[in-house]
């Protein structure tokens, strides 16, 4: 990404609208979620350094925030991010279970890509979902009571349809 | 508008409105001044994060006597008229500060005998004090990759506490701030993401800032103990600063120039980097004569006396 | 049937068009307001409703607003916490898809009460699709002259925005909501002050959670009175309850305040009973944060009377005997849970979400997992188990945000209630479940 695409560019200038003058630092997260969007799903000092120019703020302000939440990437990632819930609720339901197989399926720990660039695993926090868990998220979805059976069969989709999960979230 | 009227563990002390009990603490001096790892009252919005300063507020004022139901942190709490405060008579905060003296320490390198800021680190004083020359635990240690931040300025992220000085200094002071606070939690670093030298006209106080040896003079590196060197205050006609500085010399040699500190390890003024940094030769300064440093500190060579050779530093940085 | 207020209509296909909820008598609550009442007036019904806080701390919403500075001369902000991060949490979720109008309704009366003219909804990057769903909802509200310029034609104007977060569950803490909101990391502010006086760009702010902002709709249509003769004591009104684990029938669920615990988990109505026959072992009954309490002590408190769904009855007994109803995210678990392992997903989950700003908890917490997961692995030993106590005792009270103390309390509560199965570990190095 060197610059947004023709698609996101009303969607940022509309977000910009939302703060006070003066306050355009507070599009920085949603910014970002679309930046990262169309960088492939992370985000690279350069695409960073964008964000910042076009904020008219010093890159470091953008480096200090993509890094304190966890959603956004700053090493690349594969082109369909799995995330699987860990917490309690979620582990109650057989989470464990759950991520044990994403594991052996793909051949991957979590926090790792497949060699073929197809899937990164990676573990979340509660998502908000705990009455259906567990539950999983790829990209803006969520999948709920996903239990071994339903984890085949969207690998298996995915797999055929070569999912990617980075799409910008706002569309 | 009248001045307050608190007591510090049982000393009274009148101060004025808007004064944080740290700083009506440090009116009295003495043990009753609780120790400030990130507190500096030349930087805005600073402290409140290390809580090694958290005192007990028996009294709340005397409009309302009742206790504060928790310890606070002095250093961002303001005195109210008829306060009671207790800093060391109270049991309820020595331990907790030791218990928080511990939690520094946790993830501590304790690398002191290699460090440079041995006998100058507040955090070395802060576990004598307290009685913790080492944490109670052989858990892991966390450690950061190295960075490199230019060739003044030497970071060893393992030592850092984290008390955003050094950010607080660039944001202040400087014009440009190119390092900052990355990652969260114990993941937090003190980095530039992308190699990059912290390098302007008043980048060097992030030095003197810091509490313990996360950032050291690149320039003094390995050649000498501090408590080899002998301090001066001197001076030179600077067209960025004051030009007021402590020269540490060794002979005739000029080893390192920092800032002059007052009793609390702050400095009384920020200095410019190329006083710090380019004028090394005794020529280039008027010396005043002989520094008294006033901070009570442990610059016990005994301890060190022994590891006190280069060799042995590169190996244990190695 | 006990009463609904927020989730009444909740079946009904299509509610989140603003068509079928205007057709259910939506936005008559606005409407009042806005041309009959003064916004102090909306402040004074909220008030003597008794509405407190549902975002964890139960503090009353009424006396919030009375807080804000109106003579700053600042503009003034009205923020919703949409931030939903609690373990066992996901009651706000229900309504933002379902019924995402009722929020923005909520949100107006709000705004209207507090005087402000912009009002931003902070929800948590994840849930992006549900951001949609409002976003659609506040594009048909503007349509329909309900935000915007001189709302139905009142004179009062109003903005409201929706901004996602980028995962962190500490920008659910009101101040770290604001930092974030402003476009930077998520370090809770110190207060004072407070945001009433110094909030989102500095100026006067309240930030409330979407069921509380979504109850006031109600509130302002049938009158404080109405509400405050719902509920028990000082728990006024209804509560939602996201139910979770080893029940048959999890789910949200409203519950009249004051409802009997037991009559919660085994009744049909609710969540049907432990799964699988299992017997009932422990619950955190309002989110991840709040002390877990066994079976006996979940269903009657200490002396002995059942004990309720409601802020003084979960909290009789304090930390000793006692809990807190918290976020209303009630987590069950039966007999063959292993508390020392649920534990540790919560001590990492504290672990993971530390701002990092403070050393307590910056350093405790991550203290704390390792030697959890030494003792659930099997490697622990009696000490470690004392050191827990300990450590959990320092970070509490001593941080900056009450981020340690939600850390420090299950571990705390679950050792109190629970040490034998800690020793067990230690002794049979291994888990024994
Ligand atoms: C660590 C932490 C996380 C919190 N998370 C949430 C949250 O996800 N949603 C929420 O509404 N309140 C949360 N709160 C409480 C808020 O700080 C605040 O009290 C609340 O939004 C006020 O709204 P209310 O008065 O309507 O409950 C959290 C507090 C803390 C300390
Ligand atoms: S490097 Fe030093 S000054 Fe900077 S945050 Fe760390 S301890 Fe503080
Ligand atoms: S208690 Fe934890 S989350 Fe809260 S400010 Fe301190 S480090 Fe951050
Ligand atoms: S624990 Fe997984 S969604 Fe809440
Ligand atoms: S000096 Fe007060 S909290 Fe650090």
């Amino acid at each position: 990404m060197t610059k947004f695409s023709a698609e996101s560019l009303p969607i940022v200038n509309r977000i910009l609208k939302q703060y006070p003058e003066g306050k355009q630092k507070s599009a920085l997260l949603p910014l970002l979620h679309i930046a990262q969007a169309e960088n492939n799903g992370w985000l690279s000092a350069e695409t960073m350094d964008y964000i910042a120019s076009l904020l008219e703020i010093q890159p470091i302000e953008v480096y200090e925030v993509a890094s304190f939440y966890s959603m956004f990437n700053l090493q690349p990632v594969g082109n369909c991010v799995i995330e699987v819930c860990q917490t309690g609720p979620c582990w109650l339901n057989g989470a464990e279970e759950l991520l044990a197989y994403f594991t052996e399926r793909l051949g991957i720990k979590a926090g790792e890509t497949t060699a073929d660039g197809k899937f990164t695993l990676k573990t979340v926090e509660c998502l908000a979902a705990c009455g259906n868990a567990p539950v999983i998220q790829v990209g803006t979805d969520y999948f709920e009571n996903v239990n071994k059976q339903k984890a085949e069969e969207l690998l298996d989709k995915w797999q055929k349809e070569n999912k990617i999960s980075h799409t910008n979230p706002y569309l | 508008m009248p001045l307050l009227k608190l007591t510090i563990d049982n000393i009274e002390v009148e101060v004025e409105p808007g004064t944080t009990i740290m700083n009506a603490a440090r009116k009295i001096g003495g043990h009753v001044v609780p120790p400030a790892m990130c507190y500096y009252s030349k930087l805005e919005g600073s402290g409140g994060k290390c809580r090694t300063c958290l005192v007990k507020v028996s009294q709340g004022s005397f409009k309302d006597n009742r206790p504060m139901p928790k310890l606070v942190a002095s250093c961002r709490t303001l005195v109210q008229d008829g306060m009671v405060v207790q800093n060391t008579t109270s049991p309820e905060v020595i331990e907790n500060r030791r218990a928080i003296t511990e939690f520094l320490l946790l993830n501590h390198p304790l690398d002191c005998p290699v460090c440079d800021q041995a006998g100058e680190c507040h955090l070395q004083d802060l576990s004598y004090q307290n009685g913790l020359e080492e944490t109670n635990t052989d858990e892991a240690r966390r450690t950061f990759a190295p960075i490199d931040i230019g060739n003044l300025i030497k970071l060893h992220m393992n030592r850092c506490i984290l008390c955003y000085r050094c950010v607080m200094v660039a944001d202040q002071i400087t014009d440009s701030r190119v390092h900052g606070v990355l990652g969260r939690g114990d993941h937090s670093e003190i980095s530039t993401l992308i190699k990059k030298a912290v390098d302007n006209d008043f980048s060097g106080n992030m030095i003197d800032v810091c509490p313990v040896g996360a950032l050291t003079d690149k320039t003094f590196r390995f050649k000498s103990r501090v408590w080899f060197t002998r301090p001066f205050d001197a001076h030179r006609k600077c067209t960025k600063c004051s030009g007021k500085t402590v020269l540490w010399m060794k002979g005739e040699e000029i080893l390192r120039v920092t800032g002059r500190k007052d009793k609390y390890g702050e400095l009384e003024e920020f200095i410019c980097n190329d006083c710090r940094f380019v004028y090394k030769q005794p020529k280039d300064w008027e010396i005043e004569g002989p520094r008294k440093i006033e901070r009570h500190s442990v610059i016990s060579q005994n301890h060190y006396e022994k590891l006190d050779n280069e060799e042995n530093e590169d190996k244990i940085e190695a | 049937m006990a009463k609904k207020i927020l989730l009444d209509n909740i079946d009904v296909p299509g509610l989140a068009s603003f068509e079928v909820y205007k057709q259910l008598g939506g936005y008559s609550a606005v409407e009042k307001a806005l041309k009959n009442l003064t916004p102090d007036q909306v402040t004074g019904e909220v008030t003597k409703s008794g509405l407190r806080g549902r975002g964890g701390a139960g503090f009353p919403t009424g006396m919030k607003w009375g807080f804000i500075d109106k003579k700053s001369g600042n503009p003034r902000y009205f923020v919703c916490n949409f931030d939903e991060s609690e373990p066992g949490t996901f009651k706000d979720r229900h309504i933002g898809q379902l019924n995402p109008h009722l929020l923005i309704e909520g949100m107006i009366l709000g705004s209207y009460a507090l005087g402000a003219r912009t009002s931003y909804i902070y929800i948590r990057g994840e849930l992006f699709y549900v951001l949609k769903i409002i976003e659609k909802a506040i594009a048909e509200a503007y349509k329909n002259g309900l935000l915007g310029n001189n709302i139905l034609g009142t004179g009062y104007s109003l903005d409201l925005y929706c901004q996602p977060g980028g995962g962190a569950y500490i920008c659910g803490e009101e101040t770290a909501l604001l930092e974030s909101l402003e476009g930077k990391r998520g370090n809770p502010r110190i207060k004072p002050p407070f945001p009433a006086v110094v909030g989102l760009y500095g100026c006067p702010t309240v930030v409330n959670n979407v069921e509380t902002i979504a109850t006031i709709p109600w509130i302002i249509n049938n009158g404080y009175e109405a509400y405050s003769s719902i509920g028990i004591g000082n728990s006024k009104g209804t509560k939602l309850i996201s139910a979770c684990g080893h029940i048959n029938k999890p789910g949200v669920y409203e519950i009249e305040l004051g409802l009997p615990i037991e009559e919660f988990i085994y009744s049909d109505e609710y969540c049907g009973g432990i799964r699988n026959g299992n017997k009932l072992k422990a619950v955190v009954a309002g989110g991840s944060s709040v002390p877990i309490l066994p079976a006996e002590l979940i269903l009657r408190t200490a002396t002995g009377e059942p004990r309720l769904m409601s802020y003084e009855s979960l909290s009789e007994g304090g930390f000793q005997s006692g809990s807190m109803l918290g976020s209303g995210g009630f987590i069950v678990m039966d007999h063959t849970t292993c508390i020392v392992k649920n534990l540790l997903t919560f001590a990492r989950f504290y672990h993971h979400e530390s701002c990092g700003q403070c050393s307590p908890c910056r350093e405790g917490t991550g203290w704390m997992e390792k030697i959890l997961h030494r003792i659930e692995s099997g490697n622990g030993s009696m000490k470690d188990i004392d050191l827990l106590v300990n450590i959990s005792k320092h970070i509490e009270g001593n941080t900056i945000c009450p981020l340690g103390d939600a850390a420090a309390w299950p571990v705390a509560s679950a050792i109190r209630h629970f040490r034998a199965e800690f020793e067990e570990h230690v002794k049979l190095q291994k888990c024994p479940f």
